[in-house]
């Protein structure tokens, strides 16, 4: 599967990664929910560091589609609500989300 | 990603997305491709442009509040040797506000470096992938079927698609980021007219002004009160009331010089 860090580059992982990549992806998630920006930091940056040692760059010549996409990494806390609300980006978020 | 997670991703393609759906032939992926590469490429410039420019100003006015810095030093170590402790009570306010005021631009500096560097990675990303496209457009068309190609493009549009959507992230950031930076310019030179980093003799010595009410209330008292007790320590003066000053380390250069509570003995 193919993983793009935004604003960094794109990094191909072998399939077996996908369940701890989603674990960590939840870790984020759960943080920015819970509104504990340390969580947020430290879990977002293990995902980051989790997808660049794992994963081979690609080169800048090869033209895939990412399976998933993180935002940069110089993302704020602030930043990371706004995604999730989606506020500004989808048109009609879901109810209850 | 399965189950509730890969948020990011979802909203992240959808506005990928939303952008390539603008051309149904990829063959007009790639024109627009184009098109928005040259928009980018001009963007680019201009923020690069902007971000020197930000840059400079703020280094400019780094240097300046370097030699406020030490000009206060001096005069705060001045007027505690002729006993005027409310002088240097004054000048040492000044110094700790122009030293915080110093941390944060180095750091801002800094970040705008950064993503700089980025943008301009991700600029040239953009063009390697356009050039791959066009290669590949060509041999696409080639082997397979009209519908089949079709497909095919579209997907490798896709990838195209998404370092363009790289190039406006980064790009936006930068232009954020460079705005922050004007705002924060501003500020400073907002200090800078307001008398707050002058030399203090320039300003007749001990009145009282807003400036000095407003830095009592900015500076960090005991702070202050511990570089006092320093400076009495080095004049060999008596410290009075000095809280010792244990376990907040002010970095500032004179401190390893002298003995503390020496005069005392």
């Amino acid at each position: 599967m193919i993983v793009r860090i935004f604003t960094e580059t794109q990094y191909r992982l072998d399939e077996s990664h996908h369940a701890r990549l989603d674990e960590l992806d939840d870790l984020v998630v759960a943080a920015v929910k819970a509104d504990d920006e340390d969580a947020f930091h430290a879990s977002f940056e293990e995902l980051l560091d989790y997808v660049r040692t794992q994963g081979e760059p690609l080169g800048d010549d090869e033209l895939e589609a990412s399976d998933f996409i993180l935002p940069p990494p110089d993302l704020s806390f602030a930043e990371a609500g706004e995604e999730f609300t989606g506020e500004g980006l989808i048109p009609d978020p879901p109810a209850a989300a | 990603m399965a189950g509730q997670s890969g948020r990011f991703t979802t909203v992240i393609k959808a506005k990928i997305s939303r952008m390539l759906d603008k051309a149904e032939d990829p063959g007009e992926t790639l024109d627009y491709g184009y098109q928005k590469q040259l928009e980018s490429l001009q963007g680019v410039k201009k923020g690069i442009a902007d971000v020197v420019t930000a840059k400079k100003r703020l280094q400019m006015q780094a240097g300046k509040i370097e030699q406020s810095v030490v000009k206060l030093d001096t005069q705060a170590r001045q007027a505690m040797g002729v006993g005027n402790e409310e002088l240097a009570r004054m000048a040492l306010e000044r110094k700790n506000v122009a030293q915080t005021e110093l941390q944060s631009l180095d750091q801002q500096v800094a970040e705008l470096e950064s993503q700089q560097q980025k943008l301009i990675d991700s600029e040239q990303k953009l063009r390697t992938k356009i050039e791959a496209f066009r290669t590949k457009k060509e041999v696409i068309k080639a082997q397979y079927s009209a519908a089949e190609a079709q497909v095919r493009i579209s997907e490798a549009a896709t990838g195209v698609g998404e370092q363009m959507a790289d190039v406006g992230m980064a790009m936006q950031r930068a232009v954020d980021k460079t705005e922050d930076m004007k705002a924060r310019a501003d500020a400073v030179s907002e200090l800078e007219a307001a008398g707050t980093f002058d030399d203090l003799t320039q300003i007749g010595g001990g009145g009282q002004d807003d400036i000095d009410r407003q830095l009592h209330q900015l500076s960090s008292g005991s702070m202050v009160d511990e570089e006092m007790a320093k400076m009495r320590a080095e004049l060999g003066q008596g410290s009075p009331a000095a809280p010792a000053p244990a376990e907040l380390s002010s970095g500032d250069e004179a401190a390893g010089t002298a003995k503390p509570e020496e005069g005392k003995a």
